[in-house]
């Protein structure tokens, strides 16, 4: 069901933890939906200089998580803010159906934090620009119950 | 390290000896019990000897017993079948019923039934006096089941069953998790129809049976030649039933000592874990619950992830989560005892059976732990609740 990618970076994550002077902070997701996100970032001289997350979540959204802060280091704001969903997908050698609209919500996350960062330098006018229309908060459908046993 | 297998509850193993019983009726003696040759003879012979089994784990008669392809379809037999029969009333079932009764329920709601489901307290026993509120005149049938395949709550079903059948119902129950694993009476029990499952109790998969008792009339679903008093066509499935009658009989015989045995794991493996792993409660009633099931929530980590993580260590377990469920919603028997769906989302499922070890007890003890704590130090709800 999962990629050996999905599972080498869901038991050694990447860039797990919080990062004490966060430049820009974006949380995404929703504990009662079963996945949440939070991630902070650095930022120096337009650049992602660090980035690190805390995700509540199933294999899917610690692994896209992880991958998604590997994929934007370095990289500037508008580069890392135009990394999607399914790119962070990709580059995990694919993630199940029943994944990809739940749990692979790391590169919104990123995106909330980029306008946090651009929002608080006061570069608001920005946000449209660099980051684009905003993931609503992380809410997201639902399909049937599963049967079990 | 040898796997270490705690779900149970999924299904088990065949057990040897049932495997030796069944082997003969694929390669020998394979003949059609409805022939009158020498062979359909035979399959005839232990056709109707699995039956008698089947009868005397349960305190029935044969004539009572009908053999089914698993216990999904012996709950679409005794709901669907018994309604057939009626007008369109009113049915009641409880509201932490496995998909098998729960979705064949939503079926006859769709098709005109009232359908009420009973809520459950937060240890998973059925509300009673809503249970009893629920009965109107027209309640034509009841099925609760007798143990939860998700918590393991026991439910009084002798009391439930006398108060249906005095309002005029018929009753039915889900042994599914139950038999094999605790004694299934039917006649202690008073139900009228009750279901169960071959590969839950270390028989094959793809047999089941559905207890009828005498005089509860029923439609069948799958019509044919007549098989199985006309309740359930098709050819028999020799091997398999052999294999049923056969799993259900060792494990009425040995059921004092595993049940003891097991029990006395679990109980090792609740406290091990309540001990080791802050936050984390267990789910389903203190005491009365099948004796292999030990469920938790665990705060602040989501129930895939500690399967997977568990997985990576050889032991195998299951999760109530929305995630290890493939679908968006975390168990509805969850949501059904109060759980906060956040906490429902971080639930596991451990399921011990007769073949486990103290050691494999004490090697899940060792990595969980450890486990829990990894996931919660990536985890942004943790430090909230630290």
């Amino acid at each position: 069901m999962y990629s050996d990618v999905v599972l080498d970076h869901f038991s050694n994550p990447r860039n797990v933890g919080e990062l004490p002077d966060a430049d820009g902070v974006g949380d995404f997701g929703s504990p009662v939906c079963g996945d949440y996100m939070h991630i902070t970032i650095k930022v120096a001289g337009e650049r992602i200089a660090d980035v690190k997350f805390k995700t509540f979540g199933c294999a899917a959204a610690i692994a896209s998580s992880s991958m998604m802060t590997e994929m934007v280091k370095g990289k500037t704001l508008a580069e890392a803010a135009k990394v999607t969903d399914e790119a962070v997908a990709e580059a995990l050698g694919g993630l199940p159906p029943q994944k990809m609209h739940c749990s692979n919500l790391a590169a919104d996350a990123l995106r909330v934090a980029i306008a946090d960062y651009l929002t608080r330098t006061g570069r608001g006018a920005e946000v449209e620009t660099i980051v684009g229309p905003l993931p609503e908060g992380g809410e997201h459908g639902h399909d049937d119950e599963g049967g079990d046993d | 390290m040898r796997p270490v297998y705690f779900d149970h509850a999924a299904t088990t193993p065949v057990d040897r000896d049932v495997l030796e019983a069944m082997l003969p009726y694929f390669t020998e003696e394979y003949g059609n019990p409805s022939e009158l040759h020498a062979l359909g003879r035979e399959g005839r012979r232990a056709v109707d000897a699995a039956r008698a089994a089947v009868a005397v784990a349960l305190n029935a008669s044969p004539g009572e017993i009908v053999f089914t392809s698993g216990g999904t379809e012996a709950d679409n037999l005794a709901l669907t079948g018994c309604l057939e029969r009626f007008e369109p009333g009113h049915l009641i079932v409880s509201a932490v019923e496995h998909p098998a009764v729960m979705e064949t329920a939503k079926a006859l709601a769709r098709r005109g039934w009232d359908l009420d489901l009973v809520p459950v307290d937060r240890d998973g026993l059925l509300d009673h006096e809503a249970y009893e509120r629920a009965f109107r005149p027209d309640t034509r049938l009841v099925s609760v089941m007798l143990a939860n395949n998700v918590v393991g709550t026991i439910q009084p079903i002798a009391d439930l069953a006398r108060i249906a059948r005095d309002r005029g119902a018929v009753f039915h129950t889900d042994a599914v998790q139950a038999a094999g694993a605790v004694p299934v009476d039917v006649k202690a029990l008073g139900v009228d129809l009750l279901s169960l499952s071959g590969h839950k109790l270390y028989g094959p998969k793809g047999v089941g049976a559905l207890y009828v008792r005498r005089g509860t009339r029923l439609a069948p679903l799958v019509h044919g030649g007549g098989h199985e008093r006309r309740l359930r066509s098709g050819t028999e499935n020799v091997p398999a039933i052999v294999g049923l009658g056969a799993a259900l009989t060792r494990a009425v015989e040995h059921m004092p000592g595993d049940g003891a045995r097991v029990t006395a794991l679990r109980e090792r493996l609740v406290a091990g874990v309540l001990d080791a792993v802050p936050e984390t409660r267990l789910l389903g009633h203190p005491s009365r619950r099948l004796p292999g099931n030990a469920a938790f929530a665990v705060r602040y980590v989501e129930g895939e992830s500690m399967l997977l993580q568990l997985d990576r260590e050889g032991i195998m377990v299951s999760s109530g989560s929305a995630c290890a469920s493939g679908s968006g919603e975390p168990s509805h028997v969850l949501l059904a005892l109060g759980l906060p769906p956040e906490e429902a989302h971080g639930s596991i499922r451990v399921t011990l059976g007769r073949e486990n070890t103290e050691r494999e007890v004490d090697r899940f003890l060792q990595v969980f732990s450890p486990i829990v704590a990894r996931l919660r130090a990536m985890s942004p709800l943790y430090h909230a609740g630290a």
